[in-house]
């Protein structure tokens, strides 16, 4: 067989004849190359065999980024873009901190090298971090019970949590919101560990179903882990209150349970980094043993740096040690060391006085024009639906996002007839609404309330 | 109350990493890290290219320049040239558009990712690893769900290519399985196939469908040419086989800490290219949601610019060049010095790393007493060494070999 090889001395094969021809018959189903006649034999072994990906079918798009990529297809000028949560200015452009400008120029004038980091991240950024969302004074960090590594933001934050569920907790069930930000459940699939929902969004309120957030969680196996979104749920924008959040801790000691946070707007939502911490806080004084995964995309403009934290609190330095360690072995076979730019930033940013203040106030600014227009978008709706329906709930929520409460057909209206882009859950991204288009929006949401099902003759889907 | 992690043992240090940890701790002036394989100048400096640090500023000083997330798949300029770039702007699998290119993080990322689609996607969920090979290797594919099969490939008695039995062992391979192959610059051993023995390795693996995924961390940083250290990987593709490759830019970028790689699968059809590329992105946005800006963008910046793109080169031979003379003072100190045995493997193998042969308790010799710290395999990084610290090398090794068994 070895002689009937020819030797490649060029890599030329008379490659663009060959394929030419694999192009002119077709590449589905039936195999092009039983028809072809002359090639160079060396590849006629190659070409005779089909793709070994043959049957891989096309995969959907991503239901939150796969709305962007619609709307940049999109040539309509009236339409918005109200569906991945990015911060948008007034403009609607979007926005780079100048602190993180400072940070960068500061970053580059000192030269700074570009060595891997240990795989557990930067050390500067992992205390800065963990400061933040406890407070530098708090007894599981002067204690260091509290096990913090570098992850790609809040994803790859759940996804190294996740990996530890797994190995350690086998059987262990993770129960999410319904609804839950949609890659929740995508993270807990890959990472194989099994969910399952705790009611929360209540339809005809618009608001938290309570009750039956605290049922579900008592009636989990005892030891599941509970997801919990920190402030600014996402996507219904509806958090507990501060009574609500000691009676969800009462009923999670009760149980055994493992808290796990998902904290992607600390300081976004409120405006304030303490104020929308409060929840962990509460959590880590009683002595609770909980994960917090951490993300710095929003609060800090950082979305494609991908910078973030898992943190662990442990009821010991030692149990925080160990679980580092086994955190770190799951971060080796998965990406080795985490990204070092994203990481410079926040401690740069974090570890000076001046450029500290200067972030607390772009956050204010951030929070304050999504409040402000979340107020002019009730506003108009309230002066243009003559129905009496209630639309207080949007004052209510909190943080990037709105449930709007529209279904998927009414959902569908919103961007077939509007050009407004959202996901099919109802959800919109005030992020993404200027106070200019509130009216607009106004408009489109009420006739997609009333008319939708009218327009479209769908069957509305509950 | 009882801790939830009470079962949690502490996990050991990583191998690799564990040397630096132990090296920062030893006081000793006299200590040289020859562990991990980040390139270090003549002083014992790291190193940011030149060409590096002008793209980043062009970069921080754009006003233009947003930190909006990035595409699943990464930036796509970075995709295009990252498979430009290892497969040659020629390669008629672009052309076609048949490659599906996925920015990942690093070798690591890009290894990962391509792993976890192929147990996914792909009927075969073995693959067949080089012994030896990175110890990060293994864990990477055992932790991606496919179970891991070594091939012979290194010769302790020849200090090379153990050619015969890595015929052999993929050979009796069953058909279609996944084979990973180190590009060039083999790590930790430093020896790769003559392009003869790489073009019978290819029609071996072609006449049993075995499928080649390539690791390509070194492209330009082994000869100091990076259409030659291309070399194996375009035999291949060149063929119209498909296979994967992950590209990392870690060493012959200098860009380490921003992990910046690229997936690359070469498949039979653009129709088939774009589905993988489909389903790749379910891979990679339960994991991570999508991969980070900031070295992708250094890189595109690099090879868009043809006047970056040369003085990269430039600088990349530089390197390249000061790790070979790296090599030959060291045979030569070793050959004047009369150590025994025969060193020329130093001058034969290629890449960051010398696998020297040495055994475990040589190499712990090596550290208590001359404070030398490198992984216990005998693996060095030719690019921890300097003309001024050769001679401590020379010197521990010589004790090493004459007085440990």
């Amino acid at each position: 067989m070895a002689s009937s090889m020819l030797s490649l001395g060029s890599t030329s094969l008379l490659p663009r004849e060959v394929n030419k021809d694999k192009l002119k018959l077709g590449t589905s189903g039936s195999n092009p190359f039983l028809k072809a006649k002359s090639f160079s034999r060396v590849t006629m072994t190659v070409a005779v065999k089909p793709s070994r990906f043959e049957g891989i079918t096309m995969a959907p798009p991503d239901p939150i980024l796969g709305v962007s990529e619609a709307f940049k297809a999109d040539t309509n000028e009236l339409k918005l873009n109200l569906g991945v949560g990015a911060y948008r200015t007034e403009e609607l452009q979007p926005y780079v901190l100048n602190v993180v400008k400072k940070a960068e120029n500061l970053m580059l004038e000192r030269g700074d090298n570009k060595e891997y980091l240990p795989i557990e991240g930067l050390a500067a950024f992992n205390k800065a971090t963990a400061e933040l969302l406890f407070g530098a004074g708090h007894p599981v960090i002067k204690e260091q019970k509290v096990a913090t590594i570098q992850g790609l933001s809040g994803t790859g934050s759940l996804r190294l949590a996740a990996a530890l569920i797994e190995r350690y907790f086998p059987g262990a069930k993770v129960l999410i919101s319904a609804p839950t930000w949609g890659n929740h459940k995508n993270i807990f699939n890959d990472a194989k560990v099994p969910w399952s929902e705790y009611r929360y969004y209540d339809p005809k309120t618009i608001g938290l179903d309570f009750e039956g957030m605290i049922a579900d969680i008592k009636e989990a196996p005892e030891g599941s882990f509970i997801l919990l979104h920190g402030c600014a749920h996402n996507p219904t924008g509806i958090d507990p209150t501060p009574e609500q959040w000691v009676k969800i801790a009462d009923v999670i000691q009760e149980k055994n349970h493992i808290p796990f946070f998902d904290v992607a707007y600390q300081g976004f939502a409120s405006g304030s980094l303490d104020e929308d911490a409060a929840s962990v806080r509460l959590f880590a004084d009683r002595g609770m043993e909980f994960f917090v995964a951490q993300s710095y995309s929003k609060n800090l403009g950082l979305y494609a740096e991908r910078i973030g934290a898992i943190n662990v609190v442990c009821s010991s330095a030692d149990a925080a040690t160990r679980v580092k360690s086994q955190l770190k072995r799951i971060a080796r076979p998965m990406y080795s060391n985490p990204p070092v730019h994203g990481a410079r930033i926040v401690a740069n940013v974090v570890g000076d006085a001046a450029m500290f203040g200067e972030w607390k106030a772009e956050m204010e600014m951030m929070a304050g024009r999504i409040k402000t227009v979340r107020q002019k978008l009730y506003d108009s709706l309230v002066s243009k639906d003559k129905s009496g329906k209630d639309w207080s709930f949007i004052l209510k929520q909190i943080g990037m996002f709105s449930f709007t409460g529209l279904n998927k057909a009414q959902s569908d209206n919103m961007t077939n007839k509007w050009h407004v882009y959202m996901t099919k859950d109802g959800r919109i991204s005030l992020a993404g609404l200027s106070l200019a288009k509130c009216e607009y929006l106004a408009d489109a949401i009420i006739d997609s309330y009333h008319n939708a099902l009218l327009y479209w003759e769908t069957p509305i889907e509950l | 109350m009882d801790s939830v992690f009470s079962k949690v043992d502490r996990a050991p240090e990583d191998p690799i990493l564990g040397v630096t940890v132990a090296y920062n701790n030893d006081p000793s002036p006299a200590k040289i890290n020859l562990g991990v394989g980040a390139y270090r100048t003549e002083e014992g400096k790291p190193l940011v290219l030149d060409v590096v640090r002008r793209a980043e500023q062009q970069l921080v000083n754009d006003p233009s320049r947003v930190k909006e997330y990035i595409p699943i798949v990464g930036l796509a300029d970075f995709n295009k040239l990252s498979a430009k770039l290892i497969l040659g702007g020629d390669s008629p699998a672009i052309q076609e558009s048949r490659v599906a290119t996925i920015q990942c993080l690093s070798g690591t990322g890009s290894l990962r990712v391509g792993a976890e689609f192929l147990k996914k996607h792909y009927h075969q969920s073995v693959i067949y690893i080089p012994k030896p090979t990175w110890g990060n290797h293994p864990k990477v594919f055992n932790l991606a769900g496919l179970s891991v099969e070594y091939y012979r490939y290194y010769d302790p008695a020849t200090r090379g290519l153990d050619f015969q039995g890595l015929l052999e062992d993929l050979g009796g391979a069953p058909s279609g399985a996944i084979v990973l192959l180190h590009a060039c610059a083999h790590n930790p051993t430093g020896v790769d196939p003559t392009s003869e023995q790489w073009e019978q390795i290819r029609q071996l693996m072609r006449s049993k469908s075995l499928l080649p995924f390539f690791d390509s961390a070194y492209q330009g940083f082994a000869s100091g040419s990076l259409d030659t250290d291309a070399h194996s990987v375009r035999t291949f593709v060149a063929d119209g086989g498909e296979c994967l490759i992950a590209q990392s830019y870690a060493k012959n970028m200098g860009l380490y800490g921003e992990r910046v790689g690229a997936l690359s699968i070469v498949c039979k059809s653009a129709d088939v290219a774009s589905k993988v590329e489909s389903q790749v992105k379910l891979v990679v946005r339960p994991m991570y949601s999508s991969p980070p800006i900031h070295g992708a963008s250094i890189v595109a910046t690099i090879l868009k610019s043809s006047e970056m793109y040369n003085d990269w080169t430039i600088e990349l031979k530089g390197m390249a060049d000061r790790i070979i003379s790296m090599r030959k003072q060291l045979f030569e100190a070793l050959q004047a010095k009369g150590t025994p045995g025969d060193w020329s493997h130093i001058i034969k193998q290629i890449g960051m790393f010398t696998f020297t042969g040495l055994n475990k308790e040589q190499v712990a010799f090596m550290t208590k007493e001359f404070h030398i710290y490198m992984t216990s395999d005998g693996r060095i990084s030719m690019a921890g060494l300097s003309s001024k610290t050769v001679p401590h090398l020379v010197d521990a090794i010589h004790a090493a070999v004459t007085r440990v068994g």
